[in-house]
């Protein structure tokens, strides 16, 4: 892949991005401005910024309630989805969702889902759509190695190889559901062949490694814009952080979190990248301090923002609108 | 005799743990309840002291594993499978409807399914519209189940042992917003009746008819009440299914007044059948027509102050009664 220092720039800085947002939003978590649900993406920064780049802005997206990344890579204002996280109008979803339910029309994001594989079915219907409405345009589901093992994953799978439809699943397996580790829950924890097993196009990479996420996605969706048939990518990937605020992580070792946080792939990627004189110390810290000051913008715009009026309560329980 | 200070989480543990104890066919199984310690931490070190033979982690599977759960039933054994919330449940609402409520039923008697499902219930941690149903009526619909719902630590710490007992499929809910509350516990209690609503205050003037988390709110409000010289009945009705109607008609015999209090939403919920007995069975004891307070008809919001205004709280029960008592 032949990568000019602008694009190794903004891939850097969208990978910071997602992690010092995320350090602020765990911070606000324990100031009480965040409440509810939060779970964190740090430690996966190479999956979102690697799958998400080998999109085109009509392609569709969809997650699980782990998404600040994946929407702030899609180009969601940070602010905006900071305003959401703390419940705010303003909010992409106008507060209602909060961190688990980020939703933009704009960037064709549909939605954080809180149900695990809830969302799968609907990749393959939205894959449909474009297939019937003959749109060039693929559907890109993403989903924890959890998932993998609700019936609502097998039946998605065959259901989108059944009718050949434009979606790329992409399980981020960071080993772990909750507190339960992938030996607990996969009898085949070889999860590539899980894809295989009904006839899709299936391949799996080094979730830490940016350079061979972006590789891997590029090779799923050319197939997939070529062939018009679904492709399914297992990232290998961890989290660095709790399941979410809530979690004591009884169940892993800390020495296994450091030795994975060696692979960190955001300083990984910088370390190759000032091998490759791609990048110096200076561009690094200019890099820094802009995303420092999106962050920062991002809390001061959500606090400037106004709860909905409680007389609001009803609304969008059913369409304003005729269709 | 007054009890020490137990958390409601503790109770549903100490449960757990007895139950395990006294009977060897018995094992739980759930998501997380094993290695996470369970999503709640009500079996923390369970896995440690019984083996992961009677402390089964699953993976995400809640058709699997419901569906196990009533195998095992027929199989001799006496599963708790824990649905991690209510929120998951529905994925698993054709194994409970379609094979726990009925097979007893379609083998004419041949096979019961001694099975327990329990599952964390109810809104109030600003979890969004995915997180906070509250479905007790959606499995209150469904004959061949018994539905149970552990508003206070007593039933907390004292319903599974019965529902064990019961030959035939049994929900528990368990309310997540009660975890932390700290109660004391009647020392001299060793069970409670799962066929029976339970009146948790008497009262002359009016009767609260409630469930889940409904009963420490209405508790409250009758606490108040009474400052004003209201004497207001609580009963809680926490056996969902099948309802325990004489305690019903007892009570509005007595009071002459009825008031319905619950988080679901209004439309087909319990206090629609509860609303509807009380018609059938006592017309003509009533004083005013029964009134209701029930969630608000519409997906839950993440923010507090939406969150708060989608369900009942004690205020509104405090003035609803007030209004009621007036007019009436
Ligand atoms: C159907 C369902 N069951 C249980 C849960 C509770 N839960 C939320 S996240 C999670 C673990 C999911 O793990 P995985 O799919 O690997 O994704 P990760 O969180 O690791 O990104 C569980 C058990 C849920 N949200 N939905």
């Amino acid at each position: 892949m032949n990568l000019n220092p602008d694009q190794v720039k903004k891939l850097l800085s969208q990978m910071l991005l997602i992690r010092r947002f995320e350090e602020k939003a765990a911070e606000m978590y324990t100031k009480e401005k965040i409440r509810g649900f939060l779970h964190l993406y740090i430690g996966e920064e190479a999956v979102a910024v690697g799958v998400l780049q080998a999109l085109q802005p009509d392609d569709n997206v969809m997650c699980t309630y782990r998404e600040h990344g994946h929407a702030l890579v899609r180009g969601m204002e940070p602010g905006v989805i900071m305003a959401e996280m703390y419940g705010k109008l303003e909010g992409c979803s106008r507060g209602r969702g909060g961190s688990m339910h980020l939703f933009d029309a704009k960037t064709k994001f549909y939605g954080g889902n809180a149900i695990v594989a809830g969302h799968l079915a609907m990749a393959v219907g939205l894959g449909l759509a474009d297939k019937k409405l003959q749109r060039n345009q693929i559907t890109c589901c993403f989903f924890g190695e959890g998932a993998m093992a609700e019936g609502a994953f097998h039946e998605a799978m065959n259901l989108a190889a059944l009718w050949q439809v434009p979606v790329l699943f992409v399980c981020e397996n960071n080993l772990y559901a909750m507190g339960t580790a992938l030996r607990y829950t996969h009898a085949q924890q070889d999860l590539e062949k899980k894809g295989a097993a009904y006839g899709i196009a299936s391949s799996s990479v080094d979730g830490m490694d940016l350079m061979a996420v972006m590789q891997a996605a590029n090779e799923a969706v050319d197939s997939i814009r070529q062939t018009g048939q679904p492709h399914f990518l297992v990232c290998n990937t961890y989290r660095f952080r709790a399941h979410s605020m809530f979690d004591a992580e009884l169940y892993r070792e800390k020495k296994e979190v450091e030795e994975w946080k060696q692979r960190d792939p955001i300083t990984s990627f910088k370390e190759l990248l000032l091998q490759q004189k791609m990048l110096n110390d200076e561009d690094y810290q200019a890099i820094e301090k802009q995303v420092q000051q999106e962050v920062e913008q991002a809390v001061a715009f959500a606090e400037s923002c106004s709860f909905e009026p409680v007389e609001e309560l009803l609304k969008y329980t059913y369409s304003e609108k005729a269709n | 005799m007054a009890g020490n200070l137990i958390t409601y989480r503790e109770c549903i543990k100490q449960a757990i743990r007895e139950a395990l104890l006294a009977d060897e066919r018995v094992f739980m199984m759930g998501e997380d309840v094993g290695h996470y310690g369970g999503a709640f931490a009500v079996s923390k070190n369970l896995l440690q002291e019984f083996g992961p033979e009677r402390i089964m982690d699953t993976p995400l599977s809640e058709a699997g594993f419901v569906g196990a759960g009533i195998g095992a039933a027929l199989g001799g054994m006496r599963p708790i499978v824990e649905i991690m919330t209510v929120n998951f449940s529905l994925l698993a609402l054709d194994q409970i409807a379609n094979n726990a409520a009925t097979l007893l039923h379609m083998s004419g008697g041949q096979f019961n399914v001694p099975l327990v499902i329990r599952m964390s219930t109810g809104i109030g941690r600003q979890l969004a519209a995915q997180h906070s149903h509250s479905w007790e009526p959606l499995f209150a619909h469904l004959p061949g189940l018994r539905i149970l719902s552990a508003g206070t630590h007593e039933d907390a710490r004292h319903m599974l042992a019965p529902a064990l007992a019961d030959p035939d499929p049994v929900i528990i809910f368990e309310y997540t917003s009660l975890l932390n509350m700290e109660k004391e516990l009647p020392e001299d209690l060793t069970g409670v009746d799962i066929q029976k609503a339970k009146v948790r205050r008497e009262g002359k003037d009016i009767s609260i008819f409630t469930y889940g988390t409904g009963v420490y709110k209405s508790l409250t409000a009758a606490e108040e009440l009474a400052q004003a010289g209201i004497e207001v009945e609580v009963v809680d009705l926490r056996v969902l299914r099948p309802l325990d109607e004489e305690t019903i008609v007892a009570s509005v015999t007595k009071t002459n007044r009825a008031f319905v209090v619950e988080d679901a939403s209004k439309s087909v919920s319990v206090s629609s059948e509860v609303s509807a007995r009380i018609m059938e069975r006592c017309f003509y004891e009533l004083d005013a027509p029964v009134q209701r307070l029930c969630g608000a008809e519409v997906p839950i919001p993440y923010p507090k102050h939406l969150e708060d205004a989608s369900v009942p709280q004690p205020a509104q029960i405090v003035s609803a009664i007030k209004t009621l008592l007036q007019h009436a």
